[in-house]
This record gives C-alpha cells, structure tokens and sequence, in this order.
C-alpha cells in the first residue's frame, strides 16, 4: 500500500510518501489511523488527534469509517487551506 | 462549454486569461472573476510570503469534479480555475476563477460555489513564512460552512 502525506502530517512523519504492508485486520481509514500512530513517535504525534485529520484513498475524500480495502494509494493531511 | 484548469507555479494574468476565453464569442453575456492575492499580514501579523503545498494529481481532479457540479447546476459557458503553488509573495495573485454564463446571477452563483468548495476540498494547504518563523494556516470553521451551504454530496467527507 503506497501512503502519501501532507502539510504537517508530512513534515511529522517525516517523509511524503511510503509503501507499506498492511496486516490484514486493518479494516477502514480509522483503523489505519491508530495502527500508524502505533509506529513510532514521529507517527504517535502526527496521528495524536485523528479526528481533525482528513483522508483520500485514490485521490477522493473519504470519510474515515471508509474501508479501505481495494485502495491503491492513501493520503493522509490537515483540513485544506487553499483558494 | 470551455473549461480551463491549471496548477503552476507561475503567476497569470487574469485579464489574458479572460480575453482568451471570450476570444470570437457572442454568447457570453456575463463574466465574473474572482481573484485571491496573497495579503501582506495574517492575523495582525506581517508575513514574509505564504508557501502552498498541494497535492498535485488530486488537486486537479477534485477541481474538475467540482467544475462538472458547477456545470451540472447551472448553464455556463466558460470556467476558468487557476491556483498556484509554491512560494508567493504579499501583493501577488494566489488564484482565479472565472465563470461565463448568458446571463450574470448564474456567473455570480457559480463562482461563489467554486470558490466555496475550493478553499475546503481541494488539497492545497498554506504555510506563512514570517521573519524567523513559520507556521501552517489554520482552516477557518466559517469556509466549511460557506461550503455546506450548496447541499454537500453524500460521498462528501465531513
């Protein structure tokens, strides 16, 4: 699974971009949530409050009780400032 | 319909832009543009320059989406989106839209809806840099509810 971050969930976990496997329990956004806030501190403070962090699974929003099964790539970042 | 959408760094011209996509054409009767330009302070505070990260292929496919919504709804001629990234300085245009219709309350409409669904769902974040420091902007509670006003979609995050 290829996972992309953005604005200071990039610059907590330190990189912008990972392929990482999975394990198979991991069933919906959230789940992939705590289980990344479980790899170390840079993730643990990136992750620390999940609630404000949105996700995209191949380039769409999607709500965090999203599966994520299928998913080719997940993007992980703050609500959007643009415009 | 003429649907122009681009990401660049660079900065534009908004009257080029628009004298493009009027070029030839008798049917546009109204044309709104909208522009964002970086301000000179946030918050009360100067800054140096804002710096927008994005993420580039969804970036232009959540804009397309809402171009085809905005299409969907009402009856246009022309849009134009152009957002720029990377660093950019106080005075210099950030972003455009440009909507063409017949007639003006559906250009105005229509981009209002743009910028609305702009400023909250395209992934585009923005960082001030000020003198010796540099921090990330926070989104604004009032842009999500100026967005959910046009009737979110069901597959809508949030």
């Amino acid at each position: 699974m290829k996972l992309r971050y953005f604005a200071w969930v990039r610059e907590r976990v330190g990189r912008g971009e990972e392929e990482i496997a999975l394990p198979a329990d991991i069933g919906t956004v959230n789940d992939l949530m705590s289980w990344l806030a479980g790899r170390g501190e840079e993730y643990a403070h990136a992750f620390e409050n999940p609630k404000i962090i949105r996700a995209a699974i191949d380039r769409n929003h999607v709500r965090p009780d999203t599966a994520i099964a299928g998913a080719q790539e997940i993007a992980f970042f703050p609500p959007m400032t643009g415009g | 319909m003429s649907v122009i959408i681009r990401l660049q760094h660079e900065a534009f011209d908004v009257a080029a832009e628009t004298a493009a996509l009027m070029r030839g054409r008798t049917d546009i009767g109204a044309l709104v543009t909208f522009t964002g330009i970086c301000r000179g302070a946030e918050n009360g505070d100067p800054i140096v320059a804002l710096h927008l990260e994005h993420f580039p292929d969804m970036a232009e496919a959540e804009i397309a989406r809402h171009v085809d919504d905005a299409q969907a709804r009402w009856p246009l001629l022309g849009v134009i989106v152009i957002h720029r990234y990377g660093r950019i300085v106080p005075g210099e245009d950030i972003m455009m839209v440009a909507t063409a219709s017949p007639h003006r309350q559906v250009a105005f409409a229509a981009a209002e809806f743009l910028m609305d669904f702009l400023k909250t769902r395209a992934p585009f974040w923005k960082r001030v840099e000020s003198a010796g420091a540099s921090s990330w902007v926070d989104a604004k509670a009032e842009d999500d509810a100026a967005a959910q006003r046009w009737d979110t979609r069901d597959d809508a995050a949030e």
